[in-house]
């Protein structure tokens, strides 16, 4: 039993996280490449256009390994966690299904059109196309946001005798409290990945003296977006979802910022530190006092229950991974704002690109973004544990009955293999245009 | 209500076999009988420009059976855990093998993709016939064991096989004599309809040799259809039941061999949408044959218990199917809308849009 929910967990961990990889440059890269195509409507320099095109071409095979890689997902709801899916498949698989009906139809029929229909449908259509596709993929956001709510923070259900979940307020899963923070936040981040792709690919062909005039729009745009999005993250957005955890799901709030012991008056915030799950402390803490009861309640001096107020069964199973993924996230998102803070001064002074090690660290940064965003969606679902649905349905009891630890190994074994080649194959294509450039080309 | 989302479900069903349908057809094609480059590149463009929308279709499929009949869902997808993650396998492979062909400008790996595409394609469309004969056939329900229940009464798992290959042993598996011969059919009929597609949208050099290809699938095709109907009834007795009963059921077997018959005339049809046709027709026959012998059960037990799953023990309450019901309009006006634009913007022969590189 153990066996079976360790694998099917596992399994899961492994394919969504490598699945995230795709989306998050999908819904901001359709943004960015929106914002080209409009700027060639307005200005008819071709620049703009053979931006958007090669963006265009990058976004379609991340689009491939997004879609290939997200049939499983829905597989796995009823494949490994069958009892899950039967008790609240009346509730999320209403979002499921809205997401296939009202975003993957939008998204799927206008991209083939934007990709092959410039010259079939005249620049404002071509547009629109884009413009469709950027809203549906951000229609799939909000429908997996919606779903993820749902099981954060339930609402709009009735449980019956048999212990099934059913609907009773439809528009109540799209008024939860959880959602619109959760989405903003979410979307904003993507758009900090895609930002970041774009600087770094600018600054790539700057430092190699190659398609500057490109790099140099690039850089431009994507420090612009850079900032707005990586501000916003933080500030609201970032500020209301950590609310919501402390105000709906307290012990996961002390968990992952590292309070071990309730303090009698204000918490502080803990900034750096491993915890000690055995003398349940922080070890090499650097923290500031008072600090977080500030950020959470505005006020310095209120009480924010530690994970000594909480049962251990309501407490998440893996504190350590929590606090890390959550403390990755911040940090990350702290830098992310100084880095495009500074290049944006820079921009202004009009010296940016001709300063080698700022352009050296934009260019190396992609990773990151993209490690901020899965670790923001580890402290979501870690916080959520031990509860597949907050409060009320244990992970424990989600998964199927029947498929035995054996099985699910096995089929994990063919996703790592399978997916390694998807990676190699994604990095040795997106490599090539890039190598290729924005150039129309001729062949 | 039940019964409204049962029909929606299966019009969904039958429109993503018909559209997904011919692009797995064209990789079957395409790996028997492509030879030439440019014929490989058109056929793989023929299913490389449409996959993707047209499995949408799935996931939605997919996402309304969640919502609707969600202790269905649970109870097959886990029931049927190898055999549905292979399929997701080969869904990848197949995917990336469409869209990534045309990336490098060298035979060698053109080649490997091509055939990517087509094994994958291949052994798809034995995965889906041989997922329709399980169903039809059931599985041993709740994993009944010398009278005893190993799981609740609506859990199962299949293996893949069982040592005797017999649809009539106790534990049959997923792969029996039975199933493979559904397996076959599909197979075939997707080829043909596949093969109905590349004349329908291309200009490829194969396209007269194609119309005799489906002449002579067709003939194994009906062999094949007598034979399964022959041990239908052994498999599962309650079969003619519902056409007894609800005599108008007959109009789905009536299209079924509507378009077995006339594909029998493809060499002397004038219009090559005809043939399309009549392949659209063996699909959404075949496929609301077997449902509606089948109608109200989803999945019968091959044990003694007579806890079938049928549309009512699986459904989930009223007010959520008929919610779905409000919004499943909308979507389904939109969707058709999109679809008769992106018809319109890519009718006709696709032989020289540009793809790979746009």
């Amino acid at each position: 039993m153990e066996d079976m929910i360790f694998y099917d967990r596992l399994q899961f961990a492994f394919t969504i996280t490598f699945h995230y990889i795709f989306p998050q440059l999908t819904m901001g890269l359709s943004l960015i490449i929106v914002y080209f195509k409009w700027k060639y409507l307005r200005s008819k320099i071709e620049k703009y256009n053979d931006a958007a095109k090669f963006f265009m071409k990058i976004f379609a095979v991340n689009f491939t390994m997004g879609v290939v890689t997200g049939i499983p997902m829905e597989f796995q709801f009823g494949t490994n966690w069958a009892n899950f899916s039967e008790l609240t498949g009346g509730i999320i698989g209403q979002t499921l299904a809205m997401e296939g009906m009202f975003s993957f139809f939008l998204e799927s029929s206008f991209l083939v059109l934007f990709i092959f229909g410039e010259k079939l449908m005249g620049q404002k259509l071509h547009f629109l196309t884009g413009f469709l596709v950027f809203l549906g993929s951000w229609a799939s956001g909000w429908f997996i946001l919606a779903t993820n709510a749902w099981m954060q923070h339930p609402v709009g259900y009735e449980i019956l005798d048999n212990g099934k979940y059913i609907l009773n307020n439809f528009s109540a899963i799209f008024a939860n409290p959880w959602l619109i923070p959760a989405f903003l936040h979410n979307q904003m981040a993507s758009v900090v990945t895609s930002s970041f792709v774009v600087a770094s690919i600018g600054a790539f062909y700057i430092l190699r003296e190659k398609n500057i005039e490109y790099g140099k729009l690039f850089l431009k745009t994507g420090v612009v977006f850079g900032i707005i999005s990586s501000l916003l993250v933080a500030f609201p957005t970032g500020d209301w979802n950590a609310k919501n955890v402390a105000k709906h799901q307290p012990p996961s709030f002390a968990a992952m910022e590292g309070i071990f012991k309730t303090e009698d008056a204000g918490a502080e915030i803990v900034l750096i530190g491993q915890p000690n799950m055995v003398e349940k402390k922080i070890d090499n803490k650097i923290a500031v006092p008072n600090v977080l009861s500030f950020l959470t309640y505005q006020n310095w001096n209120t009480q924010i229950p530690g994970m000594d107020q909480f049962k251990k069964e309501d407490l998440p199973d893996n504190i350590p991974a929590l606090y890390y993924s959550y403390h990755i996230m911040v940090g990350l998102g702290t830098i992310f704002i100084a880095l495009m803070a500074l290049s944006l001064f820079f921009l202004w002074r009009k010296k940016l690109y001709h300063i080698k090690f700022l352009l050296w660290t934009i260019m190396f940064m992609v990773p990151f973004p993209y490690i901020a965003n899965l670790t923001g969606w580890y402290v979501a679902e870690l916080g959520r544990q031990p509860y597949l649905v907050y409060g009320l349905l244990r992970t424990s009891e989600g998964i199927s009955p029947t498929v035995s630890s054996g099985n699910t190994l096995f089929t994990l074994l063919g996703f790592v293999g399978l997916y390694m080649l998807l990676g190699l194959l994604f990095l040795v294509l997106v490599g090539k245009t890039i190598h290729q450039g924005p150039k129309p080309q001729t062949h | 209500m039940e019964i409204f989302w049962f029909i929606i479900i299966a019009i969904v069903l039958a429109v993503f076999f018909i559209l997904d349908g011919y692009d797995f057809g064209a990789g079957i094609i395409h790996l028997f009988f492509a030879k030439t480059e440019k014929d490989r590149e058109v056929i793989a463009k023929s299913a490389g420009l449409f996959w993707d929308s047209n499995e949408v279709w799935l996931v939605a499929g997919g996402g309304m059976l969640f919502m609707a009949f969600p202790s269905f869902y649970a109870s097959v997808f886990s029931g049927f855990y190898l055999p549905l993650i292979i399929v997701l396998w080969l869904i990848i492979f197949r995917a990336i093998g469409l869209e990534f062909r045309s990336k490098f400008h060298y035979q060698m790996w053109k080649d490997i993709w091509d055939k990517a595409f087509g094994i994958s394609s291949l052994l798809l469309a034995l995965f889906f016939g041989i997922a329709l004969g399980n169903v039809v056939r059931g599985v041993n329900l709740g994993g009944l064991e010398n009278g005893v229940y190993a799981y609740e009464k609506h859990f199962f798992f299949l293996p893949l096989w069982d040592s005797s290959f017999s649809p009539l042993s106790v534990h049959p598996g997923v792969i029996d004599w039975f199933t493979i011969i559904i397996g076959l059919i599909s197979v075939i009929t997707l080829a043909i309809h596949g093969a109905n597609w590349i004349i329908l949208k291309t200009n490829s050099s194969i396209n007269i040799k194609l119309k005799g290809v489906i002449f002579n699938l067709n003939i194994a095709l009906l062999v094949l259809t007598v034979l399964s109907l022959a041990v239908w009834n052994m498999i599962n007795s309650d079969s003619l039941n519902n056409f007894i009963e609800r005599p108008y059921l007959i109009i789905f077997p009536v299209l079924y061999f509507t378009g077995l018959i006339g594909l029998f005339f493809i060499k002397r049809f004038k219009k090559e949408i005809n043939g399309f046709i009549f392949s659209s027709l063996l699909i959404v026959g075949g496929i609301t044959s077997s449902l509606a012998s089948m109608f109200p059960v989803l999945l019968p037990s091959v044990n003694n218990s007579e806890d079938a799953l049928t549309i009512y023990n699986t459904s989930t309450h009223e007010y959520g199917l008929s919610v779905a019901i409000g919004w499943g309009i909308v979507g389904f006006i939109l969707l058709f809308v999109y679809v008769i634009i992106q018809k319109r913007m890519m009718s006709g022969k696709i032989d020289g849009m540009d793809y790979g590189h746009p």
